[in-house]
């Protein structure tokens, strides 16, 4: 019991992270319509940045944890988010009235280009970081000297993971942003019609998606405490179950998703074998699709003749 | 949705130095803020196992004037050609041009593949190479079936190129079968995964169909690693055998070919074999594709990448059509497998990576999907270019990604982009697949 409350944890804390990816995922599929493959690789930049800014501050001389961390959020949501906008910008405005599998190619060959761009840049090797935020508590002490412990970057992790989604909630549901970005997933010639900018709503999807990703990578980079080039397209595949699990275009679909494919990835490493734990997921998106081919909350799609 | 809606005429585009300067700053300052820290501090792990890092604005400094430069000549093109998104349709004498030059160049293309080992008889490194062209050409031309002629996106094609090859390399160090035995049993097995893929995924359209594809290359590589027992997991099989002509070993022994037919042993025997054997079999990919879409399932593919409902309305079953074409083209990916294996004479699960995937498709895509010819000619641009790069090595996917982003730009549609009508009144004229419009398969 105790070791299964101890992977639910681990699990809910690997699900947050993929969720706050696959929010990326949802939204520009569900305003574009097209899978935007390179959004793996926002994350991995997104975590590099964190990483590199990280190193920077300290090397600087700012000692104050807290303050560091802020500093890194913003600095790599701010970046990250420039690097969505200037893809968006290069590999997809210009196909968007183009036959359906032309953006897919070059989304394609943009993950392509920024996996191979940070190897590039800074070396193929894994990037291990010590560990930023330690300590925990012990929850429970089991007879058999098993603890179920939940550490503060955990705690962090899931805690970011709130607010961030707080903030994201009112920002599509409250604000005139929001409001256009509703408008162009209904109907993007209407909502040109009734004074949307179109162009301007879909730049910002992407840019807040990757801000999103951004989060997440860095997150990622707190809990596992290393980055590598190719992190991206693992972690974006089973972002991408996720966001397809929960339906496709549903933003609390993409965090269910995620939390979902966080727990079945942990649970099946902790009772199975870890070697299979990707094949896993992987099986279960596609048994979801075939007995549930709009995910869990997604909305059944209308054939239009 | 209308493609012509809300888009600014052509004069209504600013013009001139000042518009350029502007851009071009803005462009510079996008680029420093991107490249800032990504290029401008490098990490590395240190002596004592910590990550140290140190500056390189000099190459940060580069990047940006790059950009800068590159943003005014992109610029200053894209004023003289007029914007890309203009009216794409061909006119009436490049299209009778091209038809005349499409009739002309595939012949002259099957003849000069012909000729190759003659020409280029002594030269190992461009024989080699005109294998690999030629085996992505076959496999182009097979994921052709299920995306250019079914238009059914599957981004897993390399799975069943990766079980070909396994069938044919388990079957022949296990039980000692011979190449030819193997091959038509690598296509079969390779097809019945095909449909065992096929059946799941049959309710699902467009980007769901991309994805669980995706997940299932994914899967079948994954399973390749790790079941060790069966596979050798990530070493991979060696000493697969080497393909016999008929029975007939290509090797310096007594009873090798060289030997029987009594000429001097030579090593490019053996390349000139492999090249006829993945010619012949690249040539029958093409000529059942084309016998195919003769016959009522090739027009149903067809009729399917169009438009599925309108398929289902005209009582096309769609389950079978669907099934029939992935399990066509995965026969085919099965089949250069099995002679990538017999070729390389070692596997490893790292060649049926995701790239691999994404290579075929963009050699489908580029081709102007659907096209034989513009396949074929794909291939040779894309394997071509790739192999130029060979020599910066760290730079090759790099430069290849920007290129599929660059293509894709320019051309949407392919090289070839138009199609050739299957059943026509009169006359068989060429449409601009401008004019086509797919539907969700």
């Amino acid at each position: 019991m105790d070791y299964f409350a101890q992977q639910l944890i681990n699990g809910l804390v690997l699900g947050s992270i993929y969720g706050l990816i696959a929010i990326g995922y949802t939204m520009v599929y569900g305003i574009v319509g097209m899978i935007n493959f390179a959004h793996g690789d926002i994350f991995m930049i997104g975590g590099f940045i964190a990483l590199i800014s990280f190193l920077v501050l300290v090397s600087l001389g700012l000692t104050a944890i807290p303050l560091i961390l802020l500093i890194v959020l913003l600095v790599s949501m701010a970046i990250t988010a420039l690097y969505g906008w200037t893809i968006e910008r290069i590999a997809y405005r210009p196909l968007r009235h183009s036959f359906r599998l032309a953006p897919m190619l070059s989304a394609i060959g943009m993950s392509f280009v920024l996996t191979n761009f940070s190897q590039v840049s800074q070396g193929a090797r894994v990037k291990p970081v010590p560990p930023i935020i330690t300590g925990g508590y012990t929850l429970h002490e089991g007879p058999a000297g098993f603890a179920v412990q939940l550490s503060n970057v955990q705690i962090m992790v899931v805690l970011a993971t709130i607010v961030v989604l707080a903030l994201f909630t009112w920002l599509v549901s409250r604000t005139r942003l929001g409001r256009d970005m509703r408008a162009c997933e209904q109907d993007q010639t209407m909502a040109a019609l009734l004074g949307v900018d179109v162009d301007r709503t879909i730049s910002m999807t992407f840019v807040i998606g990757a801000a999103l990703a951004a989060v997440a990578g860095m997150m990622y980079l707190l809990y596992y405490g290393l980055v590598d080039f190719f992190m991206g397209f693992v972690a974006g595949i089973k972002a991408f179950t996720a966001a397809v699990l929960g339906g496709i275009g549903s933003l609390p679909g993409a965090m269910l998703g995620g939390l979902a494919i966080g727990l079945i990835e942990t649970m099946w490493s902790a009772y199975f074998s870890v070697e299979y734990k990707d094949v896993a997921a992987f099986s279960i998106l596609i048994v979801v699709l075939i007995f549930m081919p709009t995910g869990l909350l997604g909305r059944p799609e209308v054939e239009k003749v | 949705m209308s493609a012509t809606s809300a888009r600014p005429s052509p004069a209504a585009q600013p013009s001139g130095g000042a518009f350029i300067l502007k851009k071009a700053l803005i462009s510079a300052a996008v680029a420093l803020v991107l490249f800032s820290l990504m290029i401008g501090v490098r990490t590395e792990a240190g002596p004592q196992g910590g990550l140290i890092y140190w500056t390189r604005f000099g190459d940060l400094a580069a990047m940006v004037g790059t950009v800068f430069g590159g943003s005014i000549i992109v610029e200053l093109l894209r004023q003289w050609w007029g914007p890309i998104d203009k009216d794409r349709i061909v006119p009436k004498p490049v299209q009778s041009a091209m038809s005349f030059a499409g009739r002309w160049l595939a012949p002259a293309l099957l003849v000069f593949a012909f000729l190759v080992p003659v020409i280029f008889y002594n030269q190992r490194y461009i024989l080699d190479l005109s294998i690999l062209v030629l085996t992505y050409v076959m496999l182009g031309w097979g994921l052709n079936v299920v995306v250019g002629l079914a238009g059914l996106l599957d981004l897993g094609y390399v799975a069943f190129y990766a079980v070909g090859a396994y069938s044919y390399a388990l079957l022949a160090t296990n039980f000692g079968l011979s190449f030819w035995v193997c091959l038509p049993l690598a296509g079969i097995l390779a097809a019945f995964w095909g449909v065992l893929l096929g059946f799941p995924v049959l309710r699902l359209r467009g980007d769901y169909l991309a994805i669980v594809t995706l997940a299932f290359g994914e899967i079948i590589r994954l399973v390749i690693i790790n079941w060790q027992s069966l596979t050798g997991g990530p070493n991979g099989v060696s000493g697969i055998p080497r393909p016999t002509m008929f029975g007939i070993p290509l090797t310096p022994g007594d009873d090798g070919l060289a030997a029987r037919l009594g000429i001097e042993f030579s090593p490019t025997h053996r390349l000139v074999f492999l090249f006829y054997l993945i010619l012949a079999m690249a040539l029958l990919t093409n000529w059942v594709t084309i016998r195919l879409r003769r016959l009522p399932i090739g027009r149903a593919w067809e009729a399917l990448r169009e438009d599925e409902v309108a398929c289902r309305a005209l009582g096309i079953n769609t389950t079978t059509t669907k099934l029939t074409a992935f399990a066509t083209g995965a026969m085919f990916g099965g089949l250069a497998g099995a002679f990538f294996a017999t070729r390389q004479g070692f596997i490893s699960p790292e060649s049926f990576t995701f790239q691999e995937s994404a290579l075929v498709l963009a050699i489908v895509v580029l081709g102007g999907m659907g096209s034989q010819l513009g396949v074929a000619l794909a291939a040779l641009t894309m394997i071509g270019g790739f192999e130029l790069f060979r020599g910066f090595d760290q730079y090759r996917m790099l430069v290849f990604g920007m290129a599929m982003v660059v293509l894709m730009i320019w051309r949407p549609r392919g090289l070839i982009g138009h199609r050739a009508p299957t059943v026509f009144l009169e006359r068989n004229q060429a449409i601009s697949s401008d004019l086509v419009k797919e539907g969700h398969g």
